[in-house]
This record gives C-alpha cells, structure tokens and sequence, in this order.
C-alpha cells in the first residue's frame, strides 16, 4: 500500500497520470515477467536501469 | 546541543558507497568494493556503512537522516518513457529492465529500511529516509565539499534520472541547479560508446580511452561532430540515436554507428591497432571540445571566477587539465570521487545545508581531508595480522622507515604503500600506493607486465611535492585528488633523436621523454598529484628523503591492486596482493616486508583471480 501511495503522490508532483494506466498494467502482468526471468545483467551496456 | 549525523548511500548501479557526515564534517566514507573484494560492487553498501558508524563511534539508531543518492521513481519514469518512444524497438531491453524494477527497485524505500535493519537497529526511519536527485547529489559532493564561498558548479556523467549534465551556481549554503540536459543526450554514454567500441570495459575502460588517447590522431573527431553529435556554441549537445544503441538494445552503439566508423567493434583483449588509437584521440578532442564550451557558458551564466567539477567525466583530468590552463575560471575544485561513490558525501551535505538549512563557512581548506576517509589500522593491529597470515616482518622506527623505503625505490625495486586511512575515490593518493622510481626508463614496463598485470601503453601518475610542482610540471595550483593533467616542464625534457622521433603509435611508448620517464606520457603530459604536508605527513617527508637523496621529489604513483581488483584495504588484502605480484617490499605503517624473506608457500599466482577490467 505505502507503494501505492508513494507512486501517487510522485504522479501528482511531476502531473504524469498517464502514467497510472502503464503502472496499473504493469501490477498485473509484472508477476508474469518475474516468473518468464531472473536478473538482468547486461555486459556491455552503461548500467541505465 | 546534539549532534546532528547523516548518513548518505549510493548503491544499487554501480560503485556503492557510504558516508558519515557530523554537524557538517565529513567523519568517514569507503566504497563498498574495498570490503567485497569484488570491483565496482553494486550491491547494499552494509560493510562500508559498519566502518562510518564505527569510525563516527555511533550505531545506526543514532543517525538522524539516512539519504539515498537517487530517486527511483523518477529513473523508472525516464525508462518507461523511453521505452514508450521507442517501441517496439526497445522491447529486449524493457524486458531486462523490468524484472529488477518489478522486483526490488520499486522498492527501494522498504528495501533500503530493511537493510539498514539489519545492520543492528530498531529504527522505523519514518521521514528520516530521503532521498536526493542523482546531480544534484553530484552537484552538492562538488560545491559543499569545496574551499570557495561560491562558485559555479558543473556536473557531466553517464546519466542520472534524467539529468545528464548539470549547470548549477552555489553561493554559501545554497545551491541551485540553472540549466540541465537530459537523456539520452549524454556526453558519458557518448564517451563509453567508443570505450565499447574500441573494445574496452564500459564504466571502468573510459581510462583506457583517455590513456590511449595521446598515441592516436584525432583523424575521427569531425565525423564524430557531423554526425554523431549536434554540439552548439553554450556547450550544449544533442546526439544522434540512429547511432546509438543504448536506449533500446544491450549494447552502446548501433550499425550505423559501425559503418561510420568502418567496422565491427574490437574484440575485448585483442591486440590495438593505430584505428583504435585515433578513436580514442578522436573521442578525446571532442570531449574536451564540449567541456571546455560548457565552462566557458558556465562563466559567463554564473559571473563565478571559480568552479566545481563532479560526475564521472569530471574524472577526465585531460579535460579538467584544458579547463585550467585555458584560463576560463581562475580555480577550479574537482570532488576526488566524482563518480557514484561521491554521490553518498554529497547526498549527505545536501541534507545538511539544504534541507536542514544549515550554515556553511568554508575555510580555504576543503572537506574532503586530502580524500583520507577510510580505514585505518593501529601498527599494533598491522603486525597482529601480518602474523596470523604468516608473514615475515621487521618494525622500523619512522626515521628508519623512511630511509629503508627511500634506498629500495633507488634500487628501482616496486614498493607497497600502506600508510594511515584509506582513499575514498577511484584514486590511490599515497595511502594505498605502489611506488617506484620515476627516473627510471624500465619502470612503466615492469610495473604494468609484472606488478598490475594490465595493458603496456597505459601512462603511470607522479606525485610531487607541492612546493616543487612548478619546477617540474607546467603547474603551479594544487592537485591532490590527481585530477588535473600538466605537461613536463621543457628543461625537464629529453630531446628524442631522429629514429625516435620517426615512431608511430605505440612504438613511440618505449622511447625516455623526460627526466621522469616512468610518469611522462607519450605527449609529455602527467596526471600530477601534489603531495601536502598537512595532508598526508608520512608521504611528503619519503618525497622529501627522495628528493635529498636523488635531486628528484616525484614518485611514481599507482594505486594498490592489480588489473580487475579494488584498491587493498587490510593488512591482509595489501599482504595478499604482495605475494601474488612482482612487488617487492611492502611497507604497511611501521612495518617492512621483503619479498625475499617470505615462506614461499604463501607466495600465488594471483593475476587469474580478479575479472578483467
């Protein structure tokens, strides 16, 4: 839930809600992703993310 | 009235990193690479948190703020939106990303408490847990930690949240960024698409480029400023992504990237060709190209006559060493740990003076203690680990000490350094060094083939006494942090005869250019450090016994490790590192080992147990 309420109020602070939509879709399929894989290293890229 | 203790963090990227700030003063800070044994360690710094609060004599529960170097939400925003503009061409890459972000870096907030729980404490952290922008954090490390009242303050790395390359103007205890250019407009990732290309390590091998640099021509530089990057008269820039790759794949530059430049990228550790000499060269001069147009717009923006340098390109000292000799900014100050680590010193003292609204009066002097900030063991302490690893020592007093390092360095023998607390930064300043000779014309050779283990072209740093720079080098400002390149001074100089003067590339690597061969690279530049008595007591009085001695107060200076391991940190790491290399003596506080004297049983082959950097 603090989550939740911390993703809001940073949507509220830059007025990005059409982000809300990526986020909600990203809740429900992000188990899906974690399961499909584990950690992501990539060698030869700048770390970015 | 109490004492106020921040704690700041960097983590999770790369380079992780703790540091204690009390009432202002910068008590302690180490990377956690130094602990891990393992280099550029990304992970929780939990070791290098136990040493600052040991250091600072306090527990977690004691620390009134903990700041974390970045904001995760607004990197995880900069991601989504540029996977939304690239789709679907950056599905691969989100498909990397997301699993870490879904995972942990959401939730980092819990993360982070958790962690610090488990460092002993009971603490809630509500509203005690902050977190800063990743440039601003850059931008504080550079301003707050300097010797001037104000200043104007640049920031340039790889990238941040969004931010890239900061202009900002700090007066007193505030701090103000003016003007920022986001991703993926980078000169940092611009620099380490060619450090990938040329075939070298992304976020270590940029050293390398800088290195290899002077042998090359910068035959590239104009279609690297046609093509690849729009560089406008303030310094500012926008890059061309049809070259790039990093915004959508898992490499730094694209095919088109690969056609400009006439071919694949190098093999990593296959032999270098002159191309990759002039890439480097090339990617050099437009580099400094920038930097010195983003000055020069900060001058005149700011009105300041000084400036603050941080961000991992502000560790271009090629760079920063063009920004001073042009004149543009009367003094310049570079955080000694301009990359991520410093983001935890200067997350911490912008808590301190901009959140907590506190009162800043520098003293001439800067914050940084001569980047003296890490452990320290008692000579006590030193011999009784040295016996439990087995190793043969005597003890000296400091005067014979000195004279005893003094004679092997004459003899031309590699000598470990380990003296006092360790440096926190990229850079061994005389605390955690290797020493040699710089007279002499073998010792590059020896020290990158049979001590470092690392490539034969790569330059090796003097330091000097402070009081002698100007004699030597064409400097005459301070440079502790190793930070600013000068050129040997002319009658310091060997004129090369006709043969050699007809080398080319690396061939010219062989040929003595100066009186200090060893630390005079191929254009007769040196990446100088001053050495400071205030500072660091113990290494200007060996320069001094030198200089007496020789007629020479410069020192070869490389930083205690081989190639792919952190700098050593305990007795034990300095130890093993003695035992597995062609140093040899190693001098650890009062302590003197010879190589000669050890149970050969202990001795390895410890060139095979780092990764390759």
């Amino acid at each position: 839930m603090e989550l939740v309420r911390e993703l809001w109020s940073y949507m509220s602070d830059r007025r990005k809600f059409w982000l809300l939509p990526i986020f909600v879709m990203l809740g429900v399929f992000g188990g899906l992703i974690v399961l499909t894989q584990g950690t992501a290293v990539a060698p030869f890229i700048y770390t970015l993310f | 009235m109490k004492t106020v203790r921040i704690l700041g963090i960097s983590a999770f990227y790369h380079d992780s990193a703790a540091a204690l700030i009390e009432d202002g003063r910068i008590v302690a800070a180490a990377q956690e690479e130094r602990f891990t044994r393992r280099k550029h360690d990304p992970g929780f710094p939990a070791n290098a948190v136990r040493y600052c609060l040991a250091e600072g004599a306090c527990a977690i529960d004691d620390i009134d703020h903990v700041v974390f170097y970045d904001k995760p939400f607004l990197k995880f925003e900069r991601l989504l939106e540029t996977y939304l503009a690239t789709v679907p061409g950056g599905f691969r890459s989100f498909r990397a990303a997301m699993p870490v972000w879904v995972k942990e870096k959401l939730f980092q907030k819990k993360g982070l408490r958790r962690k610090l729980g488990e460092i002993a404490g009971s603490k809630s952290w509500d509203g005690s847990l902050l977190f800063s922008e990743h440039h601003v954090a850059h931008a504080a490390s550079a301003f707050f930690a300097s010797p001037f009242q104000n200043a104007a303050v640049l920031t340039m790395d790889g990238v941040g949240e969004w931010c890239t390359t900061s202009l900002g103007h700090g007066n007193g205890k505030r701090l103000d960024l003016l003007k920022e250019i986001h991703f993926p407009h980078s000169l940092g990732l611009l620099y380490s698409a060619f450090t990938y290309y040329t075939g070298f390590k992304v976020n270590s091998g940029e050293y390398k480029i800088m290195g290899l640099a002077p042998y090359g021509r910068p035959l590239y530089a104009q279609a690297i400023l046609d093509h690849l990057i729009d560089l406008k008269a303030d310094g500012s820039f926008w890059l061309d992504q049809r070259y790039f790759d990093y915004c959508t794949g898992l490499t730094m530059t694209s095919s088109a990237f690969h056609e400009l430049f006439g071919g694949e990228p190098r093999k990593p550790e296959s032999p270098l060709t002159q191309r990759e000499m002039d890439l480097a060269a090339s990617i050099q001069a437009v580099t400094e190209e920038v930097v010195l147009r983003l000055a020069t717009f900060a001058r005149r923006e700011t009105g300041e006559r000084q400036l603050c340098l941080a961000g991992g390109v502000a560790l271009n000292c090629v760079a920063n060493g063009r920004v001073l000799k042009e004149g543009i900014f009367d003094d310049i100050w570079i955080q000694p740990a301009a990359g991520d680590a410093g983001g935890a010193v200067g997350a911490a003292l912008a808590v301190w003076h901009q959140y907590l609204d506190k009162d800043r009066a520098p003293n001439g002097c800067d914050l940084m203690e001569g980047a003296y900030l890490g452990p320290t063991y008692s000579q006590e302490e030193i011999e009784q680990r040295l016996t439990a690893a087995g190793a043969v020592y005597g003890v000296l007093s400091d005067s014979e000490l000195i004279s005893t390092t003094v004679s092997a360095l004459m003899e031309e023998k590699a000598v470990g350094w380990m003296q006092g607390r360790m440096e926190f930064g990229p850079r061994a300043l005389g605390n955690r060094s290797i020493l040699g000779d710089p007279r002499s014309p073998r010792m590059q050779k020896t020290l990158n083939l049979k001590v470092k283990y690392r490539e034969s072209f790569r330059p090796f740093a003097p330091s000097v006494r402070r009081e002698d720079v100007a004699e030597w080098f064409g400097l005459s400002t301070d440079s502790p942090y190793m930070l600013l390149v000068a050129d040997v001074r002319e009658e310091k100089r060997v004129r090369p005869n006709l043969d050699e003067e007809a080398l080319f590339g690396i061939e010219r690597l062989n040929v003595p250019r100066s009186d200090i061969p060893a630390v005079t690279h191929v254009d007769y530049s040196a990446r100088v450090q001053t050495v400071h008595r205030e500072t660091n007591r113990r290494y200007w009085e060996l320069l001094t016994t030198f200089k007496e001695r020789t007629g020479c107060p410069v020192l070869v200076n490389t930083s205690f490790n081989v190639r792919g391991e952190p700098i050593v940190c305990s007795p034990e790491d300095a130890y093993r590192c003695f035992m597995g290399t062609e140093i040899e003596r190693l001098v650890i506080g009062n302590t003197v080992l010879r190589k000669e004297d050890q149970p050969a049983a202990l001795m390895r082959d410890y060139k095979e147990e780092f990764e390759l950097d």
